[in-house]
């Protein structure tokens, strides 16, 4: 067994915050990159530019990449041979947000009563936290700030298994021409498939935590991943979705097994300021 | 691509008949920040016939809600929003005089059709190069609804803003056009 003091979480979570939201991860830059190479539109070609311009700024400057620093999604994989001590271990996580909004100057978005107050809470707080419980006495937190205007692009859909991949890919490439310019092409393309309502919804979401450039280990579904990406690129939509050839950079699936009478899809869209950032404590 | 054109603040409707949808923009001079919050209460001071709390005379609003400011810094990381959410104020506040907007997304139709009958433009911000834009923002300073908080009207004075025209006052949309062009489904 291993004893950890939840401060040494809250600490952790406070700096993840800061650092996804000023430094965009390498291989998003990099990819970014790559695109500017093969934009056939000039107006998206010199938007990308600036993208790429506003990034490298944002790591100099240590300033949020976007304003719209979002809700903060955190993903705490616990070893089962931790035993945490000094507190509540979410009350950490939920401390070390409000920590790392106000000392890094990020923007507070989170309200509290979403249909009748809609006060700001202060402080970013609560975070949206997903908590598994793994093998070994590591914790490995991850922090995903996500804004709303590729939030609110995305969607679900509960298919019938006769829908099969074509139903799938039809549902993706609807959900992606919707949302059109809204989640800040070129996007990161989520997509959970299998498990029930709400497995299906996290397991898109979590597929944003993956490392740009990597696959599906399954290579079925790898090949659809790079299939639904092409299509993507096909719309049209192009970065700022003011037209072009590139408007997805990646799209991640992750499944699940699934009820014998069911085909659950979830499209969870990111934005180009794809940020995360992971720590192993 | 035709190269950037260099444009200041109030506008007047000759400059405003010379931008084309698709045109790169950078302005230079005053515009106001109004968000949700801040146009729901503008349009309601109309309704009651009372005055708006600023001159939107020739001005451009721009739909932003900055991070907060680091000391030092004019203004945080300074994107646009979403500007589909202001569609429902936007022709009352085009006839009330204001010439352009700056945000982020497609307009409605009747926001479309007001631009060309009052002869305004939208401009598109490119969402998420938040510190690229903020880098132009040279001051800001709150002019009403300071109780908004961060939704509160303020001015802001830009040098080289940069943006592109994506409504102009001839009723084109860069997004459709675009999306037209490239499209190869
Ligand atoms: S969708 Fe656009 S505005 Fe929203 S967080 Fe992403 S880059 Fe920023």
């Amino acid at each position: 067994m291993r004893n950890m003091n939840v401060k040494e979480v809250e600490t952790a979570i406070s700096k993840l915050c800061i650092q996804s939201c000023c430094h965009l991860p390498e291989e998003v830059v990099a990819t970014l990159k790559k695109t500017t190479g093969t934009e056939e539109s000039p107006l998206g070609k010199e938007i990308l530019e600036i993208i790429i311009k506003n990034a490298q700024l944002a790591q100099d400057t240590d300033c949020p990449i976007c304003q719209d620093t979002g809700l903060t999604v955190v993903y705490a994989e616990i070893g089962q041979e931790v035993h945490f001590e000094g507190g509540d271990i979410e009350a950490a996580i939920h401390a070390g947000v409000a920590d790392g909004y106000t000392k890094g100057y990020l923007r507070k978005s989170s309200v509290d009563d979403p249909l009748f107050v809609r006060k700001n809470t202060g402080d970013n707080t609560p975070a949206i936290i997903h908590t598994t419980i793994v093998p070994g006495d590591k914790v490995k937190l991850t922090v995903l700030p996500k804004g709303c205007g590729s939030e609110n692009m995305g969607a679900l859909k509960m298919l019938k298994p006769a829908d099969g991949v074509e139903g799938l890919v039809n549902f993706v490439l609807e959900t992606v021409r919707i949302a059109g310019p809204n989640p800040c092409p070129p996007i990161t393309v989520g997509v959970g498939v299998g498990g029930n309502m709400e497995r299906v919804a996290e397991l898109a979401k979590h597929s944003l935590t993956r490392h740009m450039g990597e696959h599906n280990p399954n290579p079925k579904y790898a090949e659809l991943e790079a299939e639904i990406l092409r299509r993507v690129n096909l719309t049209g939509i192009g970065p700022s979705g003011l037209g072009g050839t590139n408007t997805a950079l990646a799209v991640n699936i992750e499944y699940a097994p699934t009820h014998i009478g069911g085909l659950p899809v979830a499209v969870n869209l990111n934005c180009h300021a794809a940020r995360r950032a992971v720590v192993s404590l | 691509m035709a190269e950037t054109k260099k444009i200041t603040t109030p506008l007047t409707d000759d400059v405003i008949k010379t931008l084309h949808a698709g045109d790169s923009v950078l302005i230079t001079g005053p515009i106001y920040t109004a968000r949700d919050a801040a146009h729901k209460r503008m349009t309601e001071a109309l309704a009651r016939g009372e005055e708006l709390p600023i001159d939107v005379q020739g001005n451009v609003i721009y739909y932003v809600g900055p991070s907060p400011e680091k000391p030092g810094q004019a203004v945080g990381s300074a994107g646009p929003t979403t500007s589909g959410r202001m569609d429902k104020y936007t022709p009352t506040m085009i006839e009330q005089g204001m010439k352009g907007m700056i945000g982020k997304g497609s307009r409605s139709q009747e926001v479309i059709d007001s631009c060309v009958k009052n002869c305004a433009v939208y401009f598109v911000a490119i969402g998420g190069a938040a510190v690229v834009i903020s880098q132009s923002i040279k001051k800001q300073e709150i002019l009403a609804y300071g109780d908004l908080g961060p939704e509160a009207i303020r001015r802001y004075d830009v040098v080289d803003f940069p943006a592109i025209v994506c409504v102009d006052c001839y009723g084109n949309d860069t997004y459709k056009d675009g999306l037209a062009k490239y499209c190869k489904e």
